[in-house]
């Protein structure tokens, strides 16, 4: 079998399966991922709400974008992540899988949150309502309850490993909603504006906009990156609490 | 940005632009810490276990 990894190139993939190294993996990986992230988000920061000029229709109200951008799309990046984990500890039986899904379902449900929250803040004063029943707001609040459901369920079972597989099927029965998010604002007639960052070839972006706007993007992405490597850590010792080599790094 | 006075106030829209912001903020702290802490508690569990083995 090891022969058969080697030839194939997947014996990498095969270790993430032994506890003690994933765990050990995640950890060295958390300060590669929080320090660039704490940079770049101090610098879009700066950019977004100091350095990039005013909208010529939304004055300084639209800077809510740099928060509220990073986080819809973690919203939709962090369920992606959720749904491919718990495919591959579904299809594979691969234990670990299940928890890094379990990991990642906290941390997307926050940005979905997030998302939702800088929207109602955002639409206030631009559309005069904090909410309406929109296609892209009423998805990205069945996203959100996605990740309750996926959360909830998986605490729902006596035995974790019967959660585990209950979650994932939810977890992949809900992937539905994400092409549905994302064209949401092409499909109907939606209050929510369209894609402005990457459109076709090019942006439709000031580039004053669009550099801090990009920062925030990769800032946020890597600060997600960070707070999942540190929740894997906990839901992997959790999971193996009883073993000798949790003992030893406890 | 032209001047602090206008950063503060968002050009009218800070009732809207700072809450956005600290809740973003509470978010990413809560994000931040909460993992450490659980992994935290967990080993201190791992340990009580061992030394009352």
């Amino acid at each position: 079998m090891a022969a058969l990894n080697n030839k194939y190139g997947w014996a990498w993939f095969h270790r993430f399966a032994s506890p003690p190294y994933l765990y050990r993996v995640a950890g060295l990986l958390v300060p590669w991922f929080a320090w660039p992230a704490a940079a770049l988000i101090a610098v879009g920061l700066y950019g977004g709400l100091w350095s990039s000029p005013p909208d010529y229709q939304q004055g300084d109200g639209f800077r809510i974008i740099y928060i509220h951008v990073p986080s819809a799309y973690l919203s939709m990046m962090g369920y992606a992540i959720l749904a491919v984990a718990s495919a591959v500890g579904l299809v594979w039986r691969m234990k670990l899988a299940h928890a890094v899904a379990a990991a990642a379902a906290p941390l997307g449900a926050s940005f979905t949150f997030l998302a939702l929250v800088t929207g109602a803040l955002w639409g206030k004063p631009m559309w005069g309502t904090f909410w309406v029943w929109d296609a892209r707001l009423t998805s990205e609040l069945i996203l959100l309850f996605l990740y309750f459901g996926f959360i909830a369920l998986r605490r729902a079972y006596e035995d974790p490993r019967s959660g585990d597989r209950a979650a994932a099927v939810l977890a992949l029965v809900g992937v539905v909603n994400l092409p549905i998010i994302h064209y949401s604002v092409v499909w109907w007639n939606s209050l929510h504006q369209g894609a402005t960052v990457f459109v076709g070839q090019g942006s439709d972006i000031a580039p004053g906009m669009l550099w801090p706007l990009l920062c925030m993007i990769f800032g946020f992405t890597l600060l997600f990156a960070a707070c999942l490597a540190r929740s894997v850590q906990a839901e992997v010792l959790e999971r193996e609490r009883g073993a000798a080599w949790a003992a030893e790094v406890a | 940005m032209s001047s602090f006075n206008e950063f503060l106030t968002m050009g009218g829209y800070a009732a809207y632009v700072w809450p956005a912001y600290a809740i973003a903020a509470v978010v990413v702290l809560v994000n931040l810490f909460a993992p450490g802490r659980r992994l935290k508690r967990i080993k201190d569990g791992i340990r009580r276990r061992k030394g009352a083995a």
